[in-house]
C-alpha cells in the first residue's frame, strides 16, 4: 500500500506526522532524511555552543516518536517526485510509492563565490548539527573567529561562542544588524548591548577576498582570524519541487492548505513561500512556529482532512545576552506609530486601518504575545481600550465581556 | 488650636523575620496602616490608624503580622480608667458626642454565664441525638387559647399565622445601608437554605432580594423608609421596629453621604438626603396607637403574615411586653442592652437598657401570669452567643432567639467596633464597593450555614442531655436552669434556683 | 477537564495568589526561606486597571500555539495540561511571543515557566486557588472553548 511520503525530517516533517495521525492512524508514513539524525529543532545550535543544551535534548520529539506513529526513516536523498506515477526516487535509485508527498526540505545555506575563500582552512556555515560539531572542534580559547552575516544566524553564532573563544567579529554589508528584523534604531540598541558582551562589528563592509587568515574588506581594511563563519543567508530548497512540475519562487509556492500547483504534492516549512496575512502576500516565512504549522496542516489535509492556515504572520522572538527583542506582524510605512523608548527600551506599535498592523519590543517582552494576538486575529482597535493597549500588553485592553469570554471557558 | 495627643490603642508588631514585603497588608488597610517604603525596601505602618481589625493579620502568608494593645497607659486608677480618660480628651478635643459601634462593652453582669443548665442521671435516662429524632422546629405566631369545634362536633384547625423556623434562632436587624449588599445576600442565602428567617432592618429590600421573601421579616421602622406594598407582601413576617438595645430611646440617622444608588433606591429617599430615624413614631404614643399600626400591617397583608413588635429591654419592659400582647401583636421582640449596632452614642450604649436575661425572664412570668403567654410568641436577642446561650434562652420562656453579632462574626468580623467609620476592612459594615466585594457570598453564606448547623447540633445534644427531645418542651422550663454566684433578687427575677438547691 | 478560573468580581487584587504560586513552585518548605529577599517569578499574576483586578495563568488551550511554537519541543500536552520540559528549554521566548493570555513568563533561571496547575510541586491543588481569601480564584471543570 502506498503511504505518505516525506521529504525532509525537520519540525516541519514532524509537524505533517502529527497532523497525520490526527487523521489517519494506520497508513505508513516514509520520512526521508538527509541528515543523520532524529527531528531535531535547528533553531538551538547556538544554544548547544552556549552550553544551554545538549545534543540529546535537542530532540524536537521523544524518543519514540518515529515507533509511536508508525513512521519508517530512510536517511538518504530524495531526488524526484513523480506524481503520476506515485513514487519518490532517492538518489540510490530507489523507489517509494506513495498517494501524497510533503517536501518539508528547509533551506541551505547560501555561499557567495568569495574570492579566496578555498585558502580558508577552517570555514563554516551554521545550519545544522554536524556544522555546529564542526565548528565547536575547530574552535579554542585562542580562536578569534569572524562571522561574515550580521542577521539571526550569525548573530546567535556569534552569541553562542562568545565565552568559548578569545574574540568574534561580526562584519555585514548592511549598515546595521539584523536588517531584515530591525530598524536603524531597534538594530543600534541590540548593537551596543552585543558589542557590551564583547562582540566586535564591521558594518557596512564586507569581506572583497580572502587570503588564508585574513579578510580583506571593501573599505581596505583586514581582519585577521583563525576560523569563519559564512551565514551570509539561506535559500529554499526548491529543485526537487521544481523538478516535479510545481510552481516556485523564492520557496515553494503553496496555497493556504499547503498545497504546492501538482496535485497529491504538499509543501511546509522553510521551502515554501505561503500567504503572509499580514500584508496580504505571499512570502517565504522561515520561522519554526510557522513550520510546525504549516507541517501539521499539510499533514491533515493529505490524511483527507481539512485544515487551513490563513493568519500566518512574520514574528520573531529573539535574545542575546538577556535582551530580548520580539516583534510580529509588519511595520507599514504610512502606518501610525505609537513608541515608548527608555535607555535599553524600546516599544514601537505600528497602527494601520484601525488595526495593530505589527509591533515591535526591546527589553521588557512581557505578555507581547497579547499583541501578537492583536495582529494575528486582526482585532479591531475599536473593541479594546487603545489607550491601554498603549501602556503595556494585557488583557485590560478586552471589556469585561470579552475578557470573561477569553478567560471564563464558556462560550 | 493643636489636639491633644492621644497615644493609639494599638501597635503594629512586624516580625521582620517573617515579613517578605509582598504588600498584602498595604492592599487590604483601607486605613491606610501600611505601607512599603521603596527606599528602604520595608514594609512600614502608622499605627495610629489601625482599628485591630486584623485583617492584614489574617491575610498575612507568613504569618509576620500581629497587633497588640498598646502597653503605653495614661496614669489610670480605679475611678479614671484609660479609656475614661481619652473619652475626656476626645470630646475636649472635638466638642462632639463620641459614637460607637457593636454592643456594649462594660463589665456588666452576663447572667448567661452565670446561668447552668441541667442533665438526666440515674432516673430519667438521657436521649442520644444521634440515635433518636430530636425536634429543633419552632412555630412563632399566635397560639389558639382553648380547642374550638365547629356544629359538627369536628376541630377547628385554623390557627393564626405562624413562622415556622427550623431552629429557634433567627437573624436581627440590620439594614441594607448600615452593611453591604453581599452581607445581606449572605444572611438572606443562608437564611433559606438554613430554614430560618433574616431580617432587613429598616433600610427596606434590595429588589435582588425579593426571591428570599418566605424567609424575611421585614421591617416598619419610626422612618419608615423603603415600606411599600410589595415590600410588605414578599415578607414571611413584618416587624414594627419601636426601639433597639443597643440604643434604647433614639432614632437613628444615616448620612446623606452613604444615601447613594442602590441605598436610596432601596430606601425610597432621594440620593444624598440624610435617612433620620425619628426617636418615636411619630404615630404611637399609646398601646391603642401601636394597636393601629398593627392592624393597619395585618389588614395590608390580608392577616398572612405574623406582625412582630421589637423593643428594647427597658425598666418596665414586664408591662410594656403585655401591652404589646394586647395590641394584636403576634410576636415581641425584645433587645438587650448588648445588642450590636452600626453606630450609636456611646453614652447611650453604653448606660441605657436592662440585660436581656432579667427582662426575658421577668416578661415571660408577667405574661403568664396575666394568662397572655399564648397569645404570643417572645424573641429575644442582644448578644446570644451561643448554643448554651440559645437553649438558657428558651429555657428562660423565650421561643426563639435573634442573633447578629455572632453571624456577623461568621461573616468575617473580627469585632473591631468601628463600623461608624464606614470602612469595614471585611466587607461587611461599608458601602465602599472595593471594600464591600471583600464579602463573597459564596462563603459568607456557607460559613453562616455552618455556624447554625453547628449550634443546632450543640442545642441537640443539651436538650438530649436534658432528655428532652423536642425544643417546644423546653420553653420555659426554668427547673433545668441553676444560678451560680447570684443573689436571691436577681434569682427571684430569672425565676430560677441557686445551683445546689 | 478541572482549569483555574477567576471571578473577576470577587478578586481583591491582594496579589497573594502570586505569592502563594511562588512558595509552592519553589520547592522550599517555609515561605519566609522561599521568598524573603528576592523577586519572585510566579505562574500567576494580577492585571489591574481601574479598580478591576483578576488573576491571569495559563488557559491549557486545547490547541496550544506555545506547543506549536516551541523551538525545543519543551512545551507538550499531558492530560490536558501544557507543561514545559525545563530541562529542554533555552529561553528563546517564542511561547512569550505567542500566548494570546500573556500567561507564559520567563522564571528565575530565564527558562519559561507558567501554571502547570501544581502538578508537578507538592501542593496538591493549584496553590492560587487554595490561598484566595475570596474564592475569586477556583479551579473547577467548566464548558470549554471551541
Amino acid at each position: 500500500m502506498n503511504g505518505y511520503v516525506l521529504i525532509g525530517n525537520g519540525v516541519a516533517a514532524a509537524g505533517c506526522i502529527e497532523g497525520i495521525r490526527s487523521v489517519d492512524s494506520d497508513t505508513p508514513i516514509t520520512v526521508i532524511s538527509k541528515e543523520k539524525h532524529e527531528v531535531y529543532s535547528r533553531p538551538l545550535i547556538s544554544y548547544y555552543l552556549e552550553g544551554k543544551t545538549t545534543i540529546s535534548k535537542m530532540n524536537y520529539r521523544p524518543k519514540d516518536f518515529y515507533k509511536k506513529n508508525k513512521v519508517t526513516v530512510i536517511y538518504g536523498n530524495a531526488v524526484s517526485a513523480d506524481m503520476k506515477a506515485k513514487e519518490v526516487t532517492l538518489d540510490n535509485g530507489e523507489k517509494i510509492g506513495c498517494k501524497a508527498v510533503c517536501i518539508a526540505a528547509g533551506s541551505e545555506p547560501f555561499v557567495p563565490p568569495f574570492e579566496g575563500l578555498d585558502t580558508v582552512e577552517k570555514k563554516f556555515t551554521f545550519m545544522t548539527i554536524d556544522d555546529t560539531l564542526a565548528l565547536e572542534k575547530a574552535i579554542g580559547k585562542k580562536s578569534r573567529v569572524l562571522i561574515v552575516g550580521a542577521g539571526l544566524i550569525g548573530l546567535k553564532c556569534a552569541e553562542g561562542i562568545a565565552k568559548r573563544v578569545a574574540s568574534v567579529t561580526v562584519c555585514d554589508l548592511a549598515d546595521r544588524v539584523l536588517s531584515s528584523i530591525l530598524d536603524n534604531e531597534c538594530a543600534g540598541v541590540m548593537q551596543k548591548h552585543l558589542e557590551k558582551n564583547g562582540i566586535s562589528f564591521m558594518l557596512g563592509d564586507t569581506v572583497k577576498r580572502f587570503d588564508k587568515n585574513n579578510a580583506v574588506m571593501k573599505s581596505g581594511k583586514k581582519a585577521e582570524f583563525d576560523v569563519l563563519v559564512l551565514a551570509v543567508g539561506v535559500r529554499a530548497n526548491t529543485q526537487l519541487a521544481k523538478d516535479a512540475g510545481c510552481d516556485t519562487d523564492r520557496g515553494i509556492m503553496i496555497d493556504t492548505s499547503m498545497k504546492t500547483s501538482i496535485d497529491g504534492i504538499y509543501a511546509a516549512g522553510d521551502c515554501t513561500q505561503g500567504f503572509d496575512s499580514s500584508t496580504g502576500e505571499n512570502r517565504v516565512l522561515a520561522i519554526l512556529p510557522n513550520a510546525y504549522m504549516q507541517g501539521r496542516c499539510a499533514g491533515i489535509n493529505m490524511a483527507g482532512g481539512s485544515s487551513e492556515i490563513n493568519d500566518a504572520i512574520p514574528m520573531n522572538s529573539i535574545g542575546f545576552f538577556g535582551l530580548h527583542c520580539v516583534s510580529a506582524g509588519s511595520c507599514p510605512e504610512t502606518s501610525e506609530v505609537f513608541e515608548e523608548k527608555e535607555k535599553n527600551s524600546i516599544r514601537r506599535l505600528f497602527i494601520k486601518d484601525g488595526r495593530l498592523a505589527g509591533y515591535i519590543i526591546i527589553g521588557d517582552v512581557s505578555r507581547a504575545g497579547i499583541y501578537t494576538s492583536l495582529v494575528r486575529e486582526k482585532t479591531p482597535l475599536d473593541e479594546i481600550d487603545v489607550r491601554r493597549m498603549k501602556i503595556s500588553p494585557s488583557l485590560t485592553i478586552y471589556s469585561k465581556e470579552i475578557r470573561r469570554k477569553k478567560l471564563g471557558g464558556v462560550v | 488650636m493643636r489636639e491633644q495627643f492621644i497615644y493609639p490603642d494599638f501597635e503594629v508588631e512586624r516580625n521582620k523575620e517573617r515579613c517578605i514585603a509582598c504588600r498584602v497588608c498595604e492592599r487590604q488597610c483601607a486605613n491606610e496602616v501600611h505601607r512599603f517604603d521603596a527606599e528602604l525596601g520595608v514594609m512600614l505602618s502608622d499605627e495610629s490608624k489601625c482599628v485591630n481589625c486584623q485583617r492584614c493579620v489574617s491575610l498575612c502568608p507568613t504569618r509576620a503580622l500581629k497587633i497588640v494593645k498598646s502597653d503605653c497607659r495614661l496614669r489610670e486608677n480605679a475611678n479614671w480608667s484609660d479609656s475614661t480618660i481619652k473619652e475626656i480628651y476626645k470630646q475636649a478635643n472635638s466638642g462632639g458626642v463620641l459614637l460607637s459601634s457593636m454592643g456594649n462593652p462594660k463589665p456588666l453582669p452576663v447572667y448567661w454565664d452565670k446561668i447552668l443548665i441541667n442533665a438526666s442521671q440515674v432516673t430519667n435516662p438521657p436521649i442520644d441525638p444521634l440515635r433518636e429524632p430530636m425536634e429543633t422546629k419552632v412555630f412563632l405566631g399566635k397560639k389558639p387559647e382553648r380547642i374550638k369545634r365547629d356544629e359538627d362536633g369536628n376541630i377547628i384547625t385554623e390557627i393564626a399565622p405562624q413562622l415556622e423556623l427550623s431552629m429557634p434562632v433567627m437573624f436581627s436587624a440590620m439594614s441594607y445601608g448600615s452593611i453591604s449588599y453581599n452581607a445581606h445576600a449572605s444572611l438572606a442565602r443562608a437564611a433559606t437554605e438554613l430554614g430560618i428567617c433574616y431580617n432587613t432592618g429598616e433600610g427596606g429590600l434590595h429588589e435582588d432580594f425579593y426571591v428570599y421573601g418566605p424567609n424575611t421579616v421585614v421591617q416598619v421602622a419610626s422612618g419608615r423608609f423603603g415600606v411599600h406594598k410589595d415590600y410588605l407582601e414578599a415578607a414571611a413576617a413584618v416587624e414594627i421596629k419601636m426601639g433597639q438595645g443597643a440604643k434604647p430611646g433614639i432614632g437613628g440617622h444615616l448620612p446623606g453621604t452613604k444615601i447613594v444608588g442602590d441605598i436610596s433606591r432601596t430606601r425610597m429617599i432621594p440620593e444624598g438626603s440624610d435617612a433620620i430615624s425619628p426617636a418615636p413614631h411619630h404615630d404611637i404614643y399609646s398601646i391603642e396607637d401601636l394597636r393601629q399600626l398593627v392592624y393597619s400591617l395585618k389588614e395590608a397583608t390580608e392577616y398572612k403574615k405574623p406582625v412582630i413588635v421589637k423593643v428594647a429591654a427597658v425598666h418596665n419592659i414586664a408591662a410594656i411586653a403585655s401591652g404589646i400582647a394586647r395590641s394584636g401583636a403576634d410576636i415581641i421582640a425584645i433587645d438587650g442592652f448588648r445588642g450590636g449596632t452600626g453606630a450609636a452614642p456611646t453614652r447611650i450604649r453604653d448606660n441605657v437598657g436592662i440585660p436581656i436575661e432579667l427582662a426575658l425572664a421577668s416578661v415571660d412570668q408577667r405574661l403568664r401570669d396575666e394568662g397572655i403567654r399564648n397569645n404570643v410568641s417572645l424573641v429575644i436577642g442582644g448578644s446570644v452567643r451561643s448554643a448554651a446561650d440559645v437553649v438558657k434562652a428558651v429555657a428562660l420562656g423565650a421561643d426563639a432567639v435573634y442573633v447578629a453579632t455572632a453571624a456577623l462574626l461568621a461573616l468575617g468580623c473580627h469585632l473591631c467596633r468601628t463600623c461608624q467609620s464606614g470602612k469595614c476592612n471585611w466587607g461587611i459594615a461599608t458601602q465602599n464597593p472595593d471594600l464591600v466585594k471583600r464579602l463573597n457570598p459564596d462563603i459568607g453564606s456557607q460559613r453562616l450555614v455552618n455556624l447554625m448547623t453547628a449550634w443546632r447540633h450543640e442545642i441537640k445534644e443539651l436538650m438530649g442531655g436534658m432528655g428532652i427531645n423536642s425544643i417546644e418542651s423546653l420553653r420555659g422550663n426554668r427547673l433545668m436552669l441553676r444560678g451560680v454566684g447570684l443573689n436571691t433578687k436577681e434569682l427571684e427575677i430569672l425565676g430560677i434556683s441557686h445551683a445546689g438547691e | 477537564m478541572k482549569r483555574v478560573y477567576v471571578n473577576e468580581q470577587w478578586c481583591l487584587g491582594c496579589h497573594l495568589c502570586e505569592y502563594n504560586c511562588a512558595y509552592a513552585n519553589s520547592g522550599v518548605d517555609d515561605m519566609v526561606k522561599a521568598l524573603k529577599g528576592k523577586q519572585i517569578f510566579p505562574n500567576v499574576h494580577i492585571e489591574e486597571a481601574d479598580g478591576v483586578t483578576y488573576a491571569v495563568s495559563c488557559r491549557h488551550c486545547k490547541d496550544p500555539l506555545c506547543v506549536k511554537s516551541c523551538i525545543a519541543g519543551a512545551i507538550s500536552v499531558k492530560d490536558g495540561t501544557v507543561v514545559i520540559d525545563k530541562s529542554k528549554c533555552v529561553g528563546c521566548l517564542t511561547c512569550v511571543l505567542v500566548c494570546p493570555y500573556g500567561a507564559v513568563a520567563p522564571g528565575p533561571d530565564g527558562a519559561a515557566s507558567k501554571c502547570e496547575l501544581c502538578m508537578q510541586n507538592t501542593c496538591g491543588e493549584p496553590a492560587c486557588v487554595k490561598g484566595c481569601p475570596n474564592a475569586a480564584i477556583v479551579y473547577e471543570e467548566r464548558q470549554e472553548r471551541a
